[in-house]
């Protein structure tokens, strides 16, 4: 690991950002988080388990936390697009120009060289809790 | 080292040619030969400069990079960025940057071209730019950031290119051309003439027949340029396009041939006069000709590659015997295509057809040979959708049919003979970026290529310009369909299913969510969360059957966000309001309410052309209070985010007009308040006009109705928008009882059977037994299903409520409407400005 980086995690918290019923269910919403680099737009998608489908082969994380903010259109956006699968990954459409981003690591699917910021969130009880 | 040194091979210039060559040599397992160093001195690897112009409208570097650093590194190729060739030393052999001297066996000039830059004193003025390269691109946008107006000098392709890009910066524009007409190299003087009017009307200035004196300082802006005729005109930024010039300056040094006006002379196997070196693109001169356009820069590094890999002696593989320069464009949005000989001057004894139709702004031109069997050359203006075609008669010397001029008057009664895929010989070119012919993708099909994908994967087909990308979908579904391939036509990777079979399950299981439809038929490889094809697909379906609210949680994770919020939503993530005005009648008390709304939340306010008042601008924190004030003052949603109906549109009618013979507007309300909810794979808009005169424009709309002295004619399928589409006359003097039946049936049975997203004028196109069959199905009930048809649209009907008078009395859809769950700060990226009197996006 070089300093930077090495600075950067060790200045990063776990913070609470909101509760479970702020979630939406299969969808997202969007929040503040401050972090080290200062305030930042957040986008929360809650997958939430369902035992009594026989569909969800093998996903384990039920909330993702990812950036709000849209790399093609420039707009803060990203918490309010459709989530879905594709090709076994979970990802969310941009809901202006529809491209995908992979929600457990930001990456864009159309668009190699584009990848969106994400953060470690879990639920604590029923809060949410973010690492930033 | 003990292996013997490899020759080494030298490639300068890393543009779009130079680094087809590499992959062509790679390809062709030329690394193992030769050691390959390139040069480039643009910092970039190379990229895509066909679409340069996406740089402005959101695409950056690297998306347009054509390939990557490791690609380069991985095929063991040195790779010099940002170091020029500033000479070639043949005597040593050696090529000199300001860093090194490089010993070379071979050497291939790639050097491309450089725009030419007429010599007007004052012309290397700051702010006079050129339009070539990422650098010149971010030079002109950063002095657009202190302009507001932009000359380009020159009207070809690269000029109105150029000129487009100052318009998308938001600059008054102006093309200043030194011939009489725009494109003078593809188009005549009508088609130029009608070029000018389509070009002007998208707000740029266009001054042909002016050659440029000099450039001096302006007095109101940084520039004036002063014409021939003492004429003048100024400007804060000049671009300069008249034309290209081969950047041959290495070659004329070292002493190789160049022809009389620039450009490396080559032969058929792309080598220079000296045979140690070769020359490729835009640089290079063959038989005469500089090919400024990819595909025959390809063609050469395709025949370079081989003459580099043919033994000693030995006749390489592939030659360059000239290449096509026939092309279609977009420019600003305006379609020109040039075939041939377009003008018809290089083919004794041929003669033309032309075809203008002012209104529509269409000019095409058709060149036939002598014996009027052959085309020989096309012009275009205004619509090339028939290039394709006429391109294939072209370029494959197919004998066209008695009435040649068919092919180029508008599709009607005589419809213009289009060439299925049939008709074409396995010799005639698909892509001619990668000189791809039918017979090629038969034979990727039949080796085992299942899908388009996969052609394109093994032929390369369609990954060049794209100009080819229809004509090679309709030829692969055609070979796979006739190969007994079933095509795949599943709504997405979660179920094997199309949407009318979808429709089809949901309403005879009776199934209500979508978990339930996904649990029950969703195809098990899947993580089973759908997608954003399937999802509001599926909502759709569900709505048209049972219209429950879409703003039920169950439903909420299915839409796009325009359903979810039930606004539309703008490039800057704010929301458009747009309430129901049924028939387009409004009162002055309702009138009033909308501007103080709109004066409240500061919201941009705009008449639309549904004949409704459109609010732009709306923060999606405020968008429950616009409603709260706007529901109380008795306005309803309209549904202008929705796939669902949209507009009854109409004119003023019996009541006040003179002609009118029935009450249009009342019927229009009628109509809008029995369909208003009502969704469907695509929108819907209806037009209702008093009497023939038609200024309702119904014959455009999906469904269409006229007055008649008796009662109503009926229209459907018209479209507007992208492909327009004159509505068919379905059924004539109705009372208005028969017309609501007739209307509900019709537009159950679209629901039931159309595609997603499919306007009802490309289902009717696509329905196998056209018109007749659905006046049979559903005048003649010949299928028997007309009482359900009317049943559903009753449930329909009855179910409906305003979604939003639902959404704003439950707390629990309010929560939806925070930008931000754990703060109230507005987002601080919605920037405004104003222009006119009101707000919009900066
Ligand atoms: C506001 C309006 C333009 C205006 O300022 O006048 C408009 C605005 C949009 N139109 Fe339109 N269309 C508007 C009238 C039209 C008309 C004229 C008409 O209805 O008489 C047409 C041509 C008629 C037709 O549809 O056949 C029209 C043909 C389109 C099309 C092309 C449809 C097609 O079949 O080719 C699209 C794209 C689409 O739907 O896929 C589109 C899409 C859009 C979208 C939704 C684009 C988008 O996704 O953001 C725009 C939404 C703006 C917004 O946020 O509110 N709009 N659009 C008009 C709203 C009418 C209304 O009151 O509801
Ligand atoms: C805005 C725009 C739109 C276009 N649209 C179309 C279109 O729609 N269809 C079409 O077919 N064509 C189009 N073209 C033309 C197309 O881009 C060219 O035909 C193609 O790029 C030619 O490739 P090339 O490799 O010969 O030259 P280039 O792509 O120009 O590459 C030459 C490279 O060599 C480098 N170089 C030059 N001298 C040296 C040196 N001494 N040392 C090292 N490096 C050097 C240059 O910096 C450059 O990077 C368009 C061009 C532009 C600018
Ligand atoms: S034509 Fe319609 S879709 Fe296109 S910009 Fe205008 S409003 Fe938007
Ligand atoms: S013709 Fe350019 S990609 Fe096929």
């Amino acid at each position: 690991m070089n300093t930077a980086t090495a600075a950067k995690t060790m200045t990063q918290t776990w913070q609470t950002l909101c509760t479970r019923a702020d979630l939406v269910p299969f969808s997202g919403v969007a929040a503040w988080v401050e972090t080290p680099e200062g305030p930042a737009q957040v986008a929360l998608f809650y997958l939430p388990h369902d035992p009594s489908t026989s569909q969800l082969p093998g996903r384990t994380q039920e909330l993702y936390a990812i950036d709000h903010h849209d790399p093609f259109s420039g707009a803060n956006v990203i918490a309010r697009g459709i989530v879905g699968d594709i090709q076994g990954q979970p990802v969310v459409a941009s809901p202006i120009y529809k491209q995908h981003f992979r929600l457990e690591d930001g990456q864009c699917l159309e668009e190699e060289s584009v990848a969106l910021r994400t953060w470690k969130v879990c639920f604590k009880g029923d809060e949410v809790w973010i690492e930033a | 080292m003990n292996t013997p040194a490899k020759p080494q091979l030298i490639v300068i210039g890393n543009g779009m040619v130079g680094h087809h060559l590499v992959e062509q040599l790679v390809e062709q397992g030329a690394t193992q030969r030769y050691a390959i160093t390139v040069f480039g001195e643009e910092r970039h690897l190379a990229y895509d400069r066909v679409h340069l112009s996406e740089y402005f409208s959101g695409r950056d570097a690297d998306s347009l990079a054509l390939s990557t650093r490791e690609y380069y590194a991985e095929h063991g190729i040195e790779l010099r960025l940002g170091e020029a060739v500033f000479a070639i030393d043949r005597d040593v052999g050696e090529v000199v940057t300001d860093q090194h001297r490089f010993p070379y066996d071979r050497l291939v000039l790639a050097t491309g071209s450089t725009p030419f830059v007429p010599p007007i004193p004052g012309n290397d003025r700051e702010g006079c730019l050129v339009y070539r390269t990422l650098e010149d691109l971010d030079a002109i946008r950063d002095a657009a950031d202190s302009a507001t107006t932009g000359v380009v000098v020159g009207g070809g392709l690269l000029g109105l290119e150029a000129a487009g890009a100052l318009r998308g910066l938001n600059l008054d524009t102006a093309v200043v051309e030194f011939a009489p007409r725009l494109m003078p190299m593809q188009v005549d003087s009508e088609g130029g003439e009608l070029l000018r009017e389509k070009i002007e009307a998208l707000g740029v200035q266009v001054l042909t027949g002016r050659a440029t004196q000099e450039i001096i300082d302006g007095e109101a802006s940084r520039h004036r340029m002063v014409f021939q005729d003492d004429k003048v005109l100024e400007t804060d930024l000049i671009v300069f396009s008249a034309g290209i010039r081969p950047r041959d300056e290495l070659a004329r040094d070292c002493g190789l041939e160049i022809g009389e006006r620039g450009g490396v002379v080559i032969d058929d196997s792309c080598l220079t006069s000296d045979p140690a070196i070769l020359a490729v693109g835009e640089v290079a001169l063959w038989q005469g000709s500089i090919f400024g356009l990819v595909a025959p820069g390809y063609q050469m590094a395709k025949a370079a590659a081989s003459t580099l890999l043919a033994s000693p002696g030995e006749r390489p593989g592939e030659a360059f015997r000239g290449a096509d320069m026939s092309t279609k464009l977009k420019l600003m949005g305006v379609d020109v295509g040039s075939i041939g000989d377009a003008h018809g001057d290089r083919t004794p004894g041929a003669r033309q057809f032309r075809f203008l139709d002012p209104i529509k702004q269409q000019y095409r031109k058709l060149v036939v040979s002598s014996d009027g069997k052959r085309v020989v050359g096309a012009m275009l203006v205004g619509d090339n959708s028939v290039y394709d075609t006429l391109l294939q008669y072209y370029a494959n010397r197919i004998e066209l049919p008695e009435d040649p001029a068919a092919l180029i008057l508008p599709a009607g009664g005589d419809a213009a003979p289009t060439l299925g895929p049939d008709a074409l010989p396995d010799t005639a070119m698909i892509c001619s970026c990668h000189n791809v012919t039918k017979g090629d993708v038969c034979a990727s099909i039949d080796g085992g290529a299942v899908d388009l994908g996969a052609v394109k994967g093994s032929t390369r087909a369609s990954t060049g310009c794209g100009g080819c990308a229809a004509l090679l979908k309709t030829l692969v579904d055609h070979e796979l369909e006739s190969r007994g391939v079933e095509v795949d036509k599943s709504i997405c990777e979660h179920f094997h299913y199309t949407r009318q079979e979808l429709y089809d399950i949901v309403r005879v299981e009776g199934i209500k969510t979508f978990s339930e439809l996904i649990e029950k038929h969703g195809s098990p490889q899947t993580q089973g969360l759908g997608c954003d094809i399937c999802k509001p697909a599926v909502a759709s379906i569900l709505a048209s059957c049972f219209n429950e609210p879409i703003t039920d949680a169950a439903h909420i994770p299915l839409q796009d966000t325009n359903d979810t919020f039930m606004a539309n939503m703008q490039k800057n993530g704010t929301y458009s309001v747009v309430p129901r005005v049924p028939g387009g009648e409004i009162t002055p008390d309702k009138l009033v309410v909308l501007g103080q709304v709109a004066q409240k939340y500061e919201l941009y306010t705009k008449v639309t052309g549904g004949q409704r008042i459109d609010l732009f601008g709306a923060r999606l924190e405020d968008l429950p209070a616009i409603w709260g004030e706007l529901i109380d003052a008795g306005f309803e949603t309209g549904h202008a985010y929705g796939k669902s109906l949209r507009t009854v549109k109409s004119c003023v009618g019996s009541t006040w007009c003179r002609y009118g013979v029935q009450d249009s507007v009342g019927m229009a309300i009628q109509l809008e308040h029995r369909y208003k909810g009502l969704r469907a794979p695509h929108k819907i808009k209806f037009g209702v006009s008093g009497c023939t005169r038609e200024c309702a424009e119904a014959q455009s709309k999906d469904i269409g109705v006229i007055a008649t002295e008796n009662g109503w004619n009926l229209y459907v399928c018209g479209n507007g928008g992208m492909r327009p589409r004159h509505a068919e006359l379905f059924a004539t003097d109705l009372d208005d009882e028969q017309l609501y039946r007739i209307i509900d049936r019709f537009l159950m049975f679209y629901i039931r059977t159309a595609d997603r997203l499919q306007r009802t004028s490309v289902w009717r196109e696509n329905l196998e037994g056209g018109l007749d069959y659905l006046k049979e199905v559903i005048l003649e009930d010949s299928l028997g299903i007309n009482e359900e048809l009317e049943r559903q649209m009753q449930t329909v009907i009855d179910a409906y409520e305003c979604e939003w008078a639902g959404a704003i009395s439950d707390p629990e859809k309010l929560k939806r409407f925070r930008s931000f769950v754990n703060d109230a700060r507005p987002d601080p990226d919605i920037i405004y400005t104003s222009e006119r009197g009101q707000l919009r996006p900066a």
